[in-house]
């Protein structure tokens, strides 16, 4: 059984990359970029890449490029909607605007435009959490596997991005 | 309840929603589900959330001209486990001289395209896998020969034969351009009941005529011959004897 070639274990995934840049990064020129670089250095480490899921892996150079990156630029700092890790994750207070739903809130046509800017306003750290989790379609574990961080921290960074945009999506419908 | 119970029970609700629970801990929200009506609209909320994140966020794609310079990229860079050795043994001579890597690639490309079958039948069997896998079939769907040849034009720097076989079965889908060992070559889509065949042209000068030879690779069957100036590699997951015969109306085609 020969080994993989990069072509097989990284180009398939060109698309998931590029979606995960592009949402990181929130430029397309810059999203070309960071995969560009990622896939470069993604050649280097190629041959310590060890035959597990090779999406994972590519998505975790291509998040690792991306941080660089931003930080470089100082732009990592997006002003947080949200504090720390350890914060509690609190009741489910955007609950509790009287009288509204956010099924239909959200699935109402104007709000649509507006989704996706709310998912571009959140911190990074919640925002590619969601991104991997619902558009991508990674199980916490491989989400974990790229951010680089316990599941339980997944959990919690899923819980306060989704809590924000619920919120959110409350705030724009009132 | 008191929080820090609720604060896991969230999460547990939260994880129900992503489907990450095993049955007996999805059964045990579902039952605290029943007594807890801030849950159930938490529930209901969050797969709102994720439906309309589903349907409403762009998942962007990878746009057409940079997904071909990526691949052209890798293609001139990435390590190749199946390549044979003296390939490499080029590589590092290039190397050692100092000439950086993607020239010294390119180099070896262009001495080894010709020949070196092994390494050719693998980087197009991959890009017909490639194909296969991202959906990016064509470039141009066109059953007109008359439509996909002119596509071609300027794209590449030959003119590749294009035929359309629909009277002896294989009916002309497309065509695209595909990279085999770094460089751009014409593919063209044929297709065979549920079957694909891509059939990949370059020009390769002074190749001379060589008749058709049958190759296998990973249950996939090639066959590749010249004519003229051109080299032709078909690729498909069709049997040997039809895939024969595709070459074989392809070749007696006008």
């Amino acid at each position: 059984m020969p080994a993989p070639s990069f072509d097989r274990v990284a180009l398939p995934h060109l698309d998931a990359a590029y979606n995960l840049a592009r949402w990181l990064t929130r430029d397309p020129t810059e999203a070309e970029d960071v995969v560009q670089d990622a896939l470069l250095r993604a050649v280097k480490y190629f041959p310590s890449f060890n035959g597990g899921d090779g999406r994972a892996w590519l998505l975790r150079i291509v998040r690792n490029v991306a941080y660089d990156r931003l930080t470089a630029r100082r732009d990592g700092g997006t002003v947080p909607l949200e504090s720390s890790d350890d914060e509690e994750v609190g009741p489910a207070d955007y609950l509790r605007d009287p009288g509204d739903d956010p099924e239909t809130a959200l699935s109402r046509k104007q709000d649509r435009a507006q989704l996706d800017t709310l998912l571009a306003a959140l911190p990074l750290e919640l925002r590619e959490a969601v991104v991997l989790c619902d558009l991508e379609e990674m199980s916490y574990r491989e989400i974990a596997a790229v951010i680089g961080v316990p599941i339980g921290t997944v959990m919690s960074r899923l819980w306060r991005g989704r809590r924000a945009l619920m919120r959110a999506a409350k705030a724009g419908d009132a | 309840m008191n929080d820090d119970s609720h604060r896991e029970l969230r999460l547990l609700v939260q994880a129900d929603c992503d489907g990450e629970l095993q049955p007996r801990d999805a059964a045990a929200v579902a039952a605290h589900l029943e007594d807890c009506a801030e849950c159930r609209v938490l529930q209901r909320d969050l797969r709102a959330t994720k439906a309309a994140l589903r349907d409403e966020a762009p998942r962007y794609r990878a746009p057409d001209d940079f997904r071909r310079r990526m691949e052209a990229m890798t293609a001139t860079n990435a390590p190749r486990p199946h390549a044979p050795a003296p390939r490499w043994r080029w590589g590092a001579w290039f190397g050692s001289f100092g000439l950086g890597a993607a020239v010294a690639a390119a180099l070896v490309l262009l001495i080894v395209v010709p020949r070196d079958n092994g390494g050719v039948e693998q980087s197009v069997l991959d890009g017909h896998l490639r194909a296969l896998q991202s959906d990016r079939l064509y470039d141009v769907a066109s059953t007109d020969q008359h439509t996909v040849k002119p596509w071609f034009a300027g794209k590449i720097d030959f003119t590749p034969p294009v035929k359309d076989l629909a009277a002896q079965g294989f009916p002309l889908k497309g065509g695209r351009i595909d990279t085999v060992h770094g460089r751009a070559v014409a593919a063209m889509i044929y297709g065979r009941a549920k079957h694909v065949i891509d059939l990949y042209v370059w020009s390769q000068p002074k190749a001379g005529d060589a008749p058709s030879r049958d190759l296998s690779r990973n249950g996939y069957n090639l066959v590749t011959w010249s004519k003229g100036d051109m080299r032709f590699w078909a690729v498909s997951d069709l049997n040997r004897e039809e895939l024969d015969d595709f070459v074989r109306d392809w070749q007696a085609a006008p």
